[in-house]
């Protein structure tokens, strides 16, 4: 510790351009709530932000020990910035286990802050230590600030009925507080939060403001630190009215906007699971917005009560992450049999099978654009960020209802429990695609598998009269829809449904290239790669390295004239975290061009800095 | 085709031809629920009928009005979707003994319990027809099959005791060939408010011909069978003259004199799941009819009356205020 000023002179404020903290405890230790407050505090007073919850899969993992430790990590910035940093600045450490798991990863010279309170012969034990770190020389090159928390919290709020139990619990609000103060921030947004929180439970609320207060004010009284430190507002992002957001609800906003510019009703069939479960819940919360949130017995039932609520003239809606999606598979063909529209939420997480439930990946994009029994064509999308999730979720029930399809919408846990600030769209900017039903009986009778300039079908909803018809899985005649056996109609709607899915391109925009459009290396991302790609090629252009990216949403169809942007670079690089899965798509549709595959498969989002090293290892070459 | 017209049984055909083996029963329960939906007087246009998979399965491509054949063991699913979606269509289920108690007894539990306001006909013919003659399910122990030849091993179960363990409001058993006794107990059904379960004896001439034959035939119906009438003593026999009561815990024989009056909607579903049982017992009379028959809310009405409360309380949503919502701040 150090104390170089005198006490209660007012240390000095430096400023920032950008900083990275990771708030690291057992899971019990609220880690995740002491990060989601810091960040939305510093959405409000106006920093650009990225942020990087990182959490065990167990739900209480046993105390102390290194499987249960859970991590939250915070980038607040004054400039524009894409990912959450690679290495923080400044970790916070409540017990030896989240010291050890996490102190590699600091910049050297960076602040760690531990809970000395939490370091006896058995903490240490717990996180399989034999020397205590502290002491031992591990901690070299940082500058540790010492505090014991759970003394310092008991003191704060002796004067509570609380227990003991309790008020150790208020510990993470004590860090919080520290943390507003070192880097000036107002605590009452999470004074806010607190009171709405704990409407039911006003001691408790008091307790964690009291805990909050104490260490606030410990910045002030202890001198902990040399100086405070200041990020102003990000000024440079474009002008707008902004919130903080994170991905899921993002997606769950999208899909209800989604609706409302359709002009149906949402239907949500799904079955918790981790990461997806957010989703459902925000959209539970929408009834008001005539939602209709139905938590089936599986994943299956999910899928299939969206796909009859479409039939019945809602918007279908279904959210899981991978073991759920190899579920729906069966009912995914039979949407695309039936041509109802379906959204499909993935949010996918490392596999196979249980996988890394908690973690991130990329690796069911082979399943979604090709994992179903026979040709069974259905669009895919991906969002590359938590707001971005929001715009995907809409396009993706565009081309639903346009269309009369099935579509997939990946994002995965990085985007789900990830938060950005979002800046507001204009209503008015969101362009309405309302469905249009059929009503009555058109001259020469209703086909319902007749098909509109989109090779859309008619949408006849039970109910109307003169419109009565049925659907199933067995192959239709062309037109009537009728049963057919017939070996000509089987081959005519196969193409038929794959020329559909096909024409979608026509709708969908050629992404634009980052940098110039000719060069050395393209790096051609998808989904939540976009932010470490977004800054390794900023970075590099500065150098004067002739390096640009692209980055896909629309996975399935691929839109129109990348081949003509891939001809004008030596190498394209594709990223990704799975063994190498668009770049097996690419390498099958463009055969001309040379892609160079790197893969990351740690359930971890690529460092902007192992992205540079290899962009200048292909440019080397 | 206005609402007032007089319906026909001819009005529910549908114009595609039936594809059911000569004999199959299927015909029969067909022909029945068309007379059943023109006495219902239900518009075509609000009736919607969905499927899973079997030859049972095929039911909505005949019947006239709105129809989903969809995958195996999954309709009930399809139906939750379609009725919460929209209230206002009568909804009903076909199904069979393996679509509905193989692969899709998951889906069939649920639907019961949460009480989805839908009419349920699980066609049981004791053996996987569609797929050529394998074991299902309610098929007897010991049942030589394609894929059981020394026998099956596997014991089954009785889908009236599974509906009335899954908490079903309405439980009722008919025979195909029973015309009369079906329409009744199809037209209490429809008249039930929430799932209403039927198990339809089906005789499937090809894979398991004479299944119900000792309990169901013509000549032997009426001492075989005792049928189950809410507020009626538990008559039976050709000639009315015996009855069940129970004796302690056990249905027994009786005089009809001593006939124990049925009730339908007691408040445990035990009386009940007694009869469903008496099928084990080859001395007593196979239970039909109505077994249960109480009232709940029902799963649809329960949604929609939520988004109407959080409607009358939150004020319609609107996507301005949707986006807006939560701290912002304004970067200018
Ligand atoms: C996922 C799936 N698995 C297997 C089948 C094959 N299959 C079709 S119908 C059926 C059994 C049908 O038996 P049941 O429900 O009793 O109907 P029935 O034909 O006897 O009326 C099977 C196994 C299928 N269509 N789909
Ligand atoms: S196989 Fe059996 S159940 Fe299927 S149609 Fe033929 S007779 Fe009916
Ligand atoms: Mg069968």
């Amino acid at each position: 510790m150090s104390q170089t000023h005198a006490h209660g002179a007012e240390p000095p404020v430096q400023p920032f351009e950008s900083v990275v903290i990771r708030f690291a405890g057992d899971s019990g230790d609220g880690m995740q709530i002491t990060g989601n407050q810091f960040t939305h505090t510093s959405a409000v007073i106006g920093n650009d932000l990225a942020t990087f919850p990182d959490y065990p899969a167990e739900i209480r993992a046993p105390a102390g020990t290194r499987p249960g430790v859970s991590g939250f990590q915070v980038r607040f910035s004054s400039s524009d910035i894409h990912t959450p940093g690679d290495q923080p600045d400044v970790l916070v450490a409540m017990n030896p286990a989240a010291l050890i798991v996490n102190i590699k990863d600091l910049r050297p010279g960076g602040i760690v802050v531990v809970n000395t309170g939490q370091f006896t012969d058995g903490d240490l034990k717990k996180a399989a230590l034999n020397t205590n770190p502290l002491t031992d020389g591990s901690l070299k090159g940082f500058r540790v600030i010492e505090i014991d928390i759970n003394k310092r919290v008991t003191e704060a709020l002796k004067s509570t009925s609380l227990s003991s139990k309790e008020v150790q619990r208020c510990k993470n609000f004590y860090t919080l507080g520290l943390m507003y103060w070192l880097y000036n921030r107002p605590v009452e947004t999470t004074m806010k939060w607190l009171d709405e929180k704990f409407a039911k439970k006003p001691e408790l609320a008091e307790a964690n403001k009291l805990a909050m207060q104490a260490g606030y004010n410990a910045g002030d009284i202890h001198e902990f630190f040399q100086g405070r430190y200041e990020v102003l507002p990000c000024t440079s992002m474009p002008k707008g009215e902004y919130r903080n957001i994170m991905g899921n609800d993002a997606t769950a906003l999208g899909l209800v906007a989604g609706a409302q510019l359709a002009n149906l009703q949402l239907f949500l069939g799904s079955y918790p699971i981790t990461p997806a479960s957010g989703i459902l819940e925000a959209l539970a919360a929408y009834k008001h917005f005539g939602v209709i949130t139905f938590q089936a017995e599986d994943e299956i039932a999910a899928i299939c009560s969206a796909l009859g609520s479409a039939y019945a003239g809602c918007l279908g809606l279904t959210t899981t992450s991978g073991p759920g999606m190899a579920l729906k598979t069966e009912a995914m063909g039979l949407a695309v049999s039936v041509e109802l529209p379906l959204v499909i939420v993935d949010v996918q997480r490392g596999g196979p099978s249980t996988g890394l439930p908690t973690k991130t990946e990329q690796a069911d994009l082979l399943q979604a654009i090709f994992g179903r029994n026979g040709e069974a064509p259905i669009p895919v999308l991906a969002a590359s960020t938590p707001s971005d999730a929001f715009d995907c979720a809409v396009e993706a029930c565009r081309i639903a209802v346009q269309y009369m399809t099935p579509v997939i919408l990946l994002t995965d846990g990085y985007i789900a429990n990830g938060a950005e600030p979002w800046k507001l769209p204009e209503i008015k900017d969101l362009k309405p695609f309302p469905a249009k039903f059929q009503e009555s009986v058109p001259e020469g009778g209703f086909l319902p598998y007749s098909r509109n300039e989109f090779n859309a079908r008619p949408w006849a909803k039970p109910g109307t009269p003169g419109l009565e018809h049925r659907i199933g899985g067995i192959e239709k005649a062309h037109l009537t829809g009728h049963i057919s056996y017939d070996p000509e109609n089987h081959e005519f709607m196969c193409k038929m449904r794959q020329q559909k899915v096909m024409g979608i391109r026509e709708t969908i925009p050629t992404p634009p290239v980052l940098g110039d459009s000719t060069g050395d290396v393209l790096v051609l991302g998808w989904g939540s790669t976009r932010g470490a790609i977004t800054s390794a090629v900023e970075e590099l252009r500065k150098k004067g390295k002739k390096v640009s990216a692209l980055h896909l949403r629309h996975m399935w169809p691929l839109p129109k004239g990348l081949e003509n942007i891939f001809a004008n670079f030596r190498a394209v690089l594709v990223p990704e975290m799975n063994l190498g899965q668009l770049v097996r798509v690419l390498r099958s549709e463009y055969t001309q061009h040379n892609f160079i595959s790197y893969p990351k498969i740690q359930g971890q989002p690529f460092r902007t800095s192992e992205l540079t090293k290899k962009i200048e290892s292909i440019l080397e070459k | 085709m206005a609402d007032s017209q007089v319906l026909t049984k001819k009005d529910f055909k549908s114009d595609q031809d039936v594809r059911w083996c000569p004999g199959c029963g299927d015909y029969a329960i067909l022909n029945c629920v068309q007379g059943v939906m023109a006495t219902l007087g239900i518009p075509r246009h609000q009736l919607c009928f969905v499927s899973g998979i079997g030859c049972s399965s095929r039911f909505p491509y005949y019947m006239n009005s709105y129809g989903f054949h969809t995958i195996h063991g999954r309709a009930p699913a399809f139906a939750t979707g379609i009725k919460t979606a929209n209230p206002n269509l009568s909804v009903w289920l076909v199904t069979g003994d393996g679509d509905g108690l193989s692969i899709g007894g998951n889906h069939m539990a649920h639907i019961l319990r949460r009480n989805v306001d839908v009419k349920i006909l699980l066609f049981n013919n004791e053996i996987y027809g569609l797929t050529k003659g394998q074991f299902s399910p309610t098929s007897p122990q010991g049942i030589k099959t394609k894929t059981s030849p020394m026998g099956s091993v596997d014991r089954p179960f009785d889908p009236v005791s599974f509906a009335l363990g899954c908490g079903a409001t309405f439980v009722a058993r008919t025979i195909d060939t029973h015309q009369k006794h079906m329409e009744q107990v199809l037209l209490a059904a429809a008249h039930h408010k929430g799932s209403a379960f039927v198990e339809i004896y089906q005789n499937c001439v090809i894979f398991n011909d004479g299944a119900f034959d000792k309990v169901a035939e013509k000549t032997v119906r009426d001492d075989k069978t005792v049928d189950l009438r809410p507020g009626q003593p538990m008559v039976f026999g050709k000639n009315h003259d015996k009855g069940i009561k129970i004796d302690g815990w056990e249905p027994v024989v009786c005089s009809a004199a001593e006939a124990q009056t049925w009730r339908s909607d007691t408040h445990s579903p035990g009386p009940a799941f007694v009869m469903s049982q008496m099928d084990s017992n080859p001395e007593l009379p196979r239970p039909i009819g109505i077994f249960r028959d109480v009232s709940a809310p029902t799963f649809d009405e329960g949604i929609q009356q939520q988004i109407q409360k959080a409607q009358a309380a939150r004020g319609k949503g609107s996507l301005e205020k949707l986006i807006h919502s939560g701290e912002t701040w304004t970067v200018s």
